[in-house]
């Protein structure tokens, strides 16, 4: 892939972007602007911004309750996103899901899910439905690595393959979880083996490397459409803060922590653009100002932004009664 | 024009039907198309339409009911269906955090237009995992549509009522209603979803039910008949929503109620629907309402346990009489 300068921009600021949207989340948690479950995607933006960078606007995205960089990444606006994190009805939600379950009908973004596994079959069913329309588009589903313990996947990655469905599966092997090490719990944790022996075309790429995930992307999308078959992709990285808000971390080492930050995908990216003499090009400081006041409105945006009246409340559980 | 047919060939005609004008609809589950159905209800339909249409699926219950759900939030009008009640549990996951949550979590921008059918209900001797009444879970979760088609004419009609909503129908058809026979009218106006019908008229006490305990009802009416009793027996045909109105209309002409259900009694819609009462009719009573459920065990095989274990007319019989006597 041609990494030319405003490729190399997009994908800094991309990532930079995630960071410090979610940096100013923990913030806002804080001041309780932010309830509920917040998990951060801190240290895993590579994925997000290469995976994104190969999808066409035709594509659909099912996403997991760590999703605020996907959606970003998909062009979710940030206001909306931070709206619905206040629980306002500007929310991309209409303040109905928070952090976990963000959707965008636009961009068809289709959430946020918060069963571990649960849009697996979600994935398989729009892939169908594309395959029995003759569209020709592509199903995204990410997923972590608890995913693959459970029977969902497993029944998913079957019919996907049986079927020969346009699904592209993106396991994000953080390691954990939440605070059970994958060691524990798998014993094969090479998950992409798993989804081979469904005869799957898998692949086990650096997760920490954007230009990595964003080649193995577009070529995934491309052998989707040319051998009408699913693929996997297993991305290998790690996530910086603890699981959630609520997590003490007890269940790993800080010297653990602290060497996959050497491996941060900002840092990574950074040194690839130095030996590529493209950074010389990229005005960080520029871009920090741009990405913060963009936060800021959004900020500004979700604070200004309406709660819905309780008489709303009963809204939205069938659809009649969707604008009675 | 009726003509007169089994419940199964109603239900497969009605799919027929549904296939023929909308390419949007497609069947998928276990044994559907080269087996012809667990129940033979879509006996013939691979033949007349094809693999890709009547869709053979692993013992995936999960994935395949999620796929169903997928497939409808992607344009599709997909009937989903599920073996039996018992092996719904599998799919639980998918029926309540996806389909009848994604409408009201996405603020209103994914609808769910997915049909679910299962066959539901004991009396086969087919013990504690082929046999129970679990419709009345279902109706519990707000966001999906429970239907419970009795007759000839619901199991019809339903089909195409659960097709035409945008949002997620369960369909529940009592296993053993497959081969009743009775008069369909293709032609006639369906009965909305969450009407409840009044199939025998009466003034001295109401009798609520559904399913294949609506046979047992209008069996037990022509013996209470006979000893001077006339019931009311009402079909809800839909346990969500339910029908209030038709309900409290009736008690407020009887002023006596018994339920009747296959499900058990704790924490039941035969329960829901004595809490209604209250809350909607309590003033209106002249006895205190009465249930008659399943006896609160897992299905025995056994036959003479198994029919002890059920609603039988003979209760109903003899729970109304009592009723009457306590005047």
């Amino acid at each position: 892939m041609e990494l030319d300068f405003n490729r190399a921009k997009e994908f800094f600021k991309g990532m930079l972007f995630i960071r410090r949207f979610e940096e100013r989340c923990v913030e806002l948690y804080s001041n309780q602007k932010i309830r509920g479950f917040l998990h951060l995607y801190i240290g895993e933006e590579a994925i997000a911004v290469g995976l994104m960078s190969a999808l066409s606007e035709e594509d659909a995205i099912f996403a997991t309750y760590r999703e605020h960089g996907h959606a970003l990444a998909r062009g979710v606006s940030a206001k909306t996103i931070m709206a619905e994190m206040f629980g306002k009805m500007e929310g991309c939600s209409r303040g109905r899901g928070g952090s976990m379950h963000l959707f965008n009908a636009a961009t068809r973004f289709y959430g946020g899910s918060a069963i571990v596994a649960g849009a697996l079959p979600l994935a398989v069913g729009m892939a169908l439905a594309d395959k029995m329309m003759k569209r020709n588009r592509v199903t995204v589903c990410i997923f972590g690595d608890g995913a693959v313990a459970e029977g969902e996947f497993h029944e998913s990655l079957n019919l996907a393959a049986l079927w020969r469905l346009p699904v592209l599966f993106v396991c994000e092997n953080n390691r954990y979880a939440m605070g059970t090490a994958l060691t524990l719990t798998e014993s094969e944790t090479n998950i992409y083996k798993k989804a081979v022996s469904y005869k799957i075309n898998s692949k086990q790429i650096d997760g920490m490397r954007v230009m990595d995930v964003a080649e193995a992307a577009k070529e995934a999308i491309a052998y989707i459409h040319s051998e009408k078959a699913p693929m996997f992709l297993e991305c290998l990285t790690y996530r910086f803060r603890a699981h959630s808000m609520f997590d003490a971390e007890l269940y790993r080492q800080k010297a653990e922590v602290d060497e996959w930050k050497k491996r941060d995908p900002l840092i990574l990216f950074e040194e690839s653009l130095k030996e590529k003499n493209l950074w010389s090009a990229i005005n960080k400081a520029e871009i920090e100002d741009e990405i913060k006041i963009t936060i800021d409105e959004a900020v500004a945006f979700a604070e200004n932004g309406t709660l819905e009246p309780i008489e709303d409340l009963e809204k939205f559980v069938y659809s009649e009664a969707r604008h009675g | 024009m009726d003509n007169i047919t089994t419940y199964r060939e109603a239900v497969k005609e009605a799919i027929r039907k549904a296939m023929h004008e909308d390419e949007r609809v497609f069947l998928m589950g276990e044994d559907v198309g080269h087996y012809g159905g667990c129940y033979a209800v879509s006996m013939g339909l691979l033949e007349e339409f094809g693999a890709e249409r009547i869709i053979d699926t692993p013992l995936s219950e999960s994935a395949f009911t999620g796929a169903g759900i997928g497939a409808a939030m992607n344009g599709m009008r997909p009937i989903v269906e599920i073996m039996t009640v018992n092996f719904s549990l599998l799919a639980l996951d998918q029926i309540m955090n996806n389909a009848a949550t994604l409408l009201h979590m996405s603020g209103g921008q994914f609808n769910v237009p997915l049909v679910i059918r299962m066959a539901t209900g004991g009396g086969k001797q087919l013990a504690a995992q082929h046999s129970h009444s679990l419709e009345g879970w279902f109706a519990h979760i707000p966001g999906l549509k429970v239907l419970t088609p009795a007759t000839i004419q619901d199991a019809y009609e339903m089909v195409g009522l659960a097709l035409s909503d945008p949002d997620p129908v369960l369909i529940f058809e009592n296993a053993l209603l497959y081969n009743s026979k009775g008069s369909l009218d293709m032609n006639a106006i369906p009965t909305p979803i969450g009407k409840a019908l009044i199939h025998k008229a009466g003034k001295d006490i109401t009798i609520i039910t559904y399913g294949i305990s609506l046979f047992k009802a209008l069996e037990a009416s022509k013996t209470l008949a006979e000893v001077g009793i006339d019931v009311e027996v009402i079909d809800l045909r839909s346990l969500r929503p339910l029908d209030n109105e038709t309900i409290m209309n009736s008690i407020k002409k009887t002023h006596r109620v018994i339920i009747v259900d296959e499900g058990w009694k704790s924490g039941s819609i035969s329960a829901e629907i004595m809490a209604r009462i209250n809350e909607q009719a309590f003033y209106e009573l002249d006895a205190p309402m009465e249930r008659i459920c399943t006896v609160e065990v897992p299905l025995p095989y056994a036959k003479h346990l198994e029919d002890a274990a059920l609603p039988q007319p003979q209760k109903i019989v003899a729970m109304a009489k009592k009723m009457m006597s306590k005047l």
